[in-house]
């Protein structure tokens, strides 16, 4: 018998970053007071009317144009009909037969090969508001701020086949969208939302097997984990003989399982039809063009440059241009290092990087610019400091004790390279230790890195220790 | 000064033959003796329109000329008034009161014009006798056992009996044009787009649209005046130019051609098939030319309508859920019974039967042939006025199949009930302009009138029945004030 071949394709919901909702002018800022956000128009009063807002029309075409997607120049936007408290009107706008952007494929690198992974479509629709079941003793409580909130869902082909390559999709995408400035990508907050469609067949096989589909995985892990949890219960239930039902399933972080959403709840007619509140969205090459020619570089493309005109190895390159501001950093930075683009990069993923997770920031948040990092890689390549010196230096910067060269001056930290300099310390210590200079000038060579060591000390590490070996071994 | 029109009070406000306040109060005292019987409107905002008449008499004092300041007016009660109850003629919405006014009904504020009332109708538009109103049927004061047509009953009962100039109505398969018919006033529905619905509680979402019911078509045509253009709130209303629609109203008619479509005179009774002749000839007096037309899929339109109108009301009509505003059930055990039981307590029959009629039509299995069918058939129908406005200026023809029916005759029957509405629906579909005005009496009833023009054409419709309304006086004859 053949192993089980996963195939998992993923919906993703990325929250829009218009300021505000897709068809009304209310905040989509988060985290306000419960129905402080929600204007006529999202609470489906009797009589108003949703206007489409611009801005979420295009990041849509810009998402698809990064994607090499085709643009629909004719959209409809439908109703998807179904009761629920947190569903104002009874009805999502959505698109359903006609979406915005129809085919594209997003480029992933996995286990040191590149990829193509089929992007079907994505489209336009408005979020829903939250039901509170908490704190209301028996009874539910309805926010609805985040009803009618800009959503792009996109939608893979079924072209993914392991847990860790959808999550390696799924990281491309999450850098795409932020690099787009389309979506922040907090997970947490529910701006970036992944609901994934798994099935397993066997391999060689071609006809997909029966797919379930896990939704609420709001983590990369949890993505990777209950993707591998449900191909495992799938292969269990094939291999003793059962068959996949095609269900919702829920995914518990607790348990680290998937469960059944219950029956009821999936048992919708949505009865979609095209909203006769909003005509279909009908747009022109000039404007898609216009899109086109406003887009930054993308990450793909960036992560290709830095590994040519940097000569950085591939997880460096991909490392830094995770996001558009890191690596707008790192540009920067190693201009002010004159070039020094090797150890640039070693200090932003090193030092700087331990700095932001240690404060549990982002790099938009770093307390070292990127000129003062450029700066400190400067100093030591042009011998002022030396590298042991240097994170002396860095960690002064953190602490916003100035510039790079008012630290290394108010703090006395430059390297001493004068021979004459040297020597001086060299014959003081040669004079504390008289008998292990003997030994050494005996033949004892294991003291020397002892003499090193001290003339260090007693220049407080600022003397350069190539001098310090050049001149010692002239003595003996 | 109640029997005067639009004009004619502008005119004498003008003149200071009466001031605002006295011009509200007596509207207001008409309302007062009139509406225990007929029941047109639901509510009456008396004090504020006491309020607002005076501050008009001091804006009027400080030579503000605004050509309809001060004049009273009359909204269905289904277009949003910030402040005032909004019913829509449903118990679900009894007590709602919008935090926010209608489009149309702002406009007829910076207009100056005052707001008389709320008026009755059929529960969220629906009906064709005012029969389905929460608030009880509306009486047709040429006949008080007979209906005033409907869904716009009201607003054409308070204008007919002079307990207001003028008022709006909507208009989603002939809810303007039917009682207007069947109370001898002028009703347009103008073509779709043309009135923002922007605060206009929906019932049908492409069908429905807001125009005027007035004694007169000059009149209609000072109202569209204010009601008509873009509105960036509502995104299918249509941003062209808005004429001045008393510019052409003298127009002269000579060479203009008539369609008439033979279909509308199929089975026509013959007393009315009689009235409509009148009206014809006394076209071609005028110089117009008469050609017969044909429109071959109008007949489907009835059908096509109870699909796609429910439809959408269905959908349109979710929001009704008890969970944010409107009537609630008490004390309900859970979410499914709050649902089941606002729903089945706060809508009326006829609303129901709409609702059951349009989720079953969109539901999957049935979508295709019902829903996408009907809107074939719309495009067909929709092609056949396009065609047909080729070689015609306008299309003309009854606008209701016989007048004013009894109350209760058909409201166990829908399909009868439906078919009251059958020259009046097409229009909808095919989202054109068409006017309804008064076309004499058949024994002691009144009957209109249905011109039908191109999109965006009302002026041409405006001009026709203005034309008319010159040489005869049907338009001037009120009903006995009796009790």
């Amino acid at each position: 018998m053949n192993k089980w071949e996963p195939v998992i394709g993923l919906e993703v919901h990325v929250q829009l970053l218009t300021r505000s909702k897709l068809f009304s002018g209310a905040s989509t800022q988060y985290g306000a007071a419960p129905n402080t956000q929600a204007c006529a128009v999202d609470l489906g009063f009797p009589g108003v009317l949703p206007v489409l807002n611009q801005a979420a029309v295009r990041m849509a075409v810009k998402l698809g144009v990064a994607i090499g997607a085709e643009i629909n120049k004719r959209s409809i936007f439908a109703r998807k009909n179904y009761f629920y408290p947190d569903l104002p009107k009874g009805y999502q706008i959505s698109q359903y037969e006609h979406p915005i952007v129809k085919g594209g494929f997003l480029e992933i690198m996995f286990e040191g090969e590149s990829k193509r992974i089929g992007i079907t479509r994505a489209h336009l629709e408005e979020d829903a508001g939250k039901s509170v079941h908490e704190d209301f003793h028996g009874s539910s409580g309805i926010d609805l701020n985040r009803a009618g909130t800009p959503l792009l869902e996109i939608v893979s082909e079924p072209d993914l086949r392991s847990a860790k390559e959808a999550v390696a999709y799924l990281k491309a995408l999450h850098t795409l969208v932020r690099y787009l400035a389309i979506c922040d990508g907090n997970m947490q907050e529910g701006s970036f939302r992944c609901d994934a469609n798994v099935s397993i067949r066997r391999e060689g096989d071609k006809k997909l097997g029966t797919r379930t589909e896990i939704k609420n995985v709001n983590s990369f892990r949890f993505v990777e984990k209950a993707i591998d949890y449900e191909i495992k219960r799938q292969s269990e239930v094939l291999e003793s003989g059962g068959v996949v039902v095609q269900e919702t399933r829920l995914y518990d972080s607790d348990q680290n399982e998937t469960r059944p959403m219950r029956g009821k709840e999936e048992a919708h007619d949505y009865r979609y039809f095209p909203d006769p509140d909003l005509l279909p969205l009908e747009l022109d090459e000039v404007f898609i063009q216009s899109v086109k020619t406003s887009l930054p570089e993308l990450p793909g493309d960036r992560r290709k440059r830095f590994m040519s005109d940097y000569q950085l190895k591939f997880y460096d390159a991909e490392f830094l241009t995770e996001s558009r501001e890191l690596a707008d950093f790192y540009e920067k930075a190693v201009l002010t290092a004159k070039g020094e683009a090797k150890l640039t990069a070693n200090w932003i993923m090193g030092d700087l990087s331990a700095a932001l997770n240690k404060s549990n920031v982002d790099i938009t948040k770093s307390l070292v610019s990127p000129e003062a990092l450029g700066d400190l890689v400067a100093r030591i390549v042009d011998g002022t400091i030396s590298g042991k010196i240097a994170k002396t230096v860095f960690e002064a910067l953190w602490s916003g004790e100035g510039s790079v060269d008012e630290i290394i001056q108010k703090r006395n930290l430059k390297q001493v390279t004068e021979p004459s300099a040297i020597e001086a310390i060299l014959d003081k210590v040669i004079q504390d230790n008289p008998k292990l200079w003997q030994s050494l000038k005996g033949g004892e060579e294991k003291l020397f890195g002892f003499f090193v060591g001290q003339v260090m000390k007693a220049s407080r590490g600022r003397a350069d220790p190539e001098q310090v070996n050049k001149l010692l071994k002239k003595r003996l | 000064m109640r029997d005067k029109t639009l004009l004619e009070l502008s005119r004498a406000l003008a003149a200071k033959e009466f001031s605002c306040l006295e011009l509200t109060q007596a509207y207001l005292k008409q309302i007062e003796t009139r509406n225990p019987i007929l029941n047109a409107f639901i509510s009456v905002t008396k004090e504020l329109a006491l309020e607002t008449a005076s501050a008009a008499d001091t804006r009027r004092a400080k030579g503000e000329a605004l050509p309809l300041l001060g004049i009273p007016i009359s909204h269905k009660d289904i277009l949003c008034t910030q402040g005032v109850k909004t019913t829509c003629g449903s118990k679900i919405l009894h007590n709602f009161i919008a935090p926010y006014s209608a489009t149309v009904v702002k406009r007829f504020e910076q207009a100056g014009m005052i707001l008389l009332g709320k008026t009755n109708l059929d529960e969220f538009a629906m009906g064709s006798s005012n029969e389905n109103s929460f608030y009880g049927p509306v009486k047709n004061p040429w006949d008080m056992e007979r209906v005033p047509g409907g869904s716009s009953g009201g607003s054409a009962v308070a204008v007919a009996a002079r307990m207001t100039p003028a008022a709006t109505g909507t208009d989603t398969g002939g809810s303007i044009r039917q009682p207007a018919a069947l109370t001898n006033t002028t009703g347009l529905k103008p073509t779709y787009g043309r009135v923002s619905r922007f605060g206009l509680v929906a019932f049908a979402s492409s069908l429905d649209q807001a125009g005027p019911i007035t004694a007169t078509a000059e009149d209609a045509a000072l109202l569209m005046n204010v009601m008509a253009g873009f509105d960036e709130k509502d995104s299918t209303s249509v941003d062209i130019p808005v004429p001045d629609y008393t510019q052409d109203l003298s127009k002269a008619l000579k060479g203009k051609v008539i369609g008439i479509p033979k279909i509308f005179f199929k089975d026509l009774e013959p007393t009315m098939a009689l009235r409509i002749e009148a009206v014809i000839s006394a076209y071609q007096k005028m110089g117009a030319v008469v050609k017969d037309i044909d429109l071959p899929n109008v007949s489907f339109s009835v059908p096509v309508y109870y699909v796609i109108a429910p439809a959408e009301c269905s959908s349109n009509l979710a929001r009704y859920d008890g969970v944010r505003f409107g009537y609630r059930a008490k004390a309900p055990k859970d979410l499914y019974d709050l649902y089941t039981r606002t729903r089945a307590e706060g809508f009326g029959p006829e609303v129901k039967r709409r609702i059951m009629i349009g989720t079953y039509v969109l539901s999957s299995g049935y979508y295709d042939a019902y829903y996408l069918k009907a809107q074939k058939v719309r495009q067909l129908i929709r092609q056949d006025f396009q065609k047909a406005f080729e070689t015609v200026d306008i299309i003309l023809g009854p606008t209701t199949p016989t007048p004013a029916f009894k109350l209760g005759d058909k409201i166990q029957d829908p399909i009868s009930m439906y078919l009251s509405d059958i020259y009046t629906i097409a229009v909808n579909l095919a989202g054109l302009p068409a006017i309804s005005i008064p076309a004499g009496f058949i024994g002691h009833l009144p009957v209109g009138v249905q011109m039908i023009a191109n999109y965006f054409k009302e002026d041409r419709l405006l001009n026709f029945a203005h034309q008319y309304q010159q040489v005869t006086d049907w338009h001037k004859k009120r009903p006995k004030e009796t009790s």
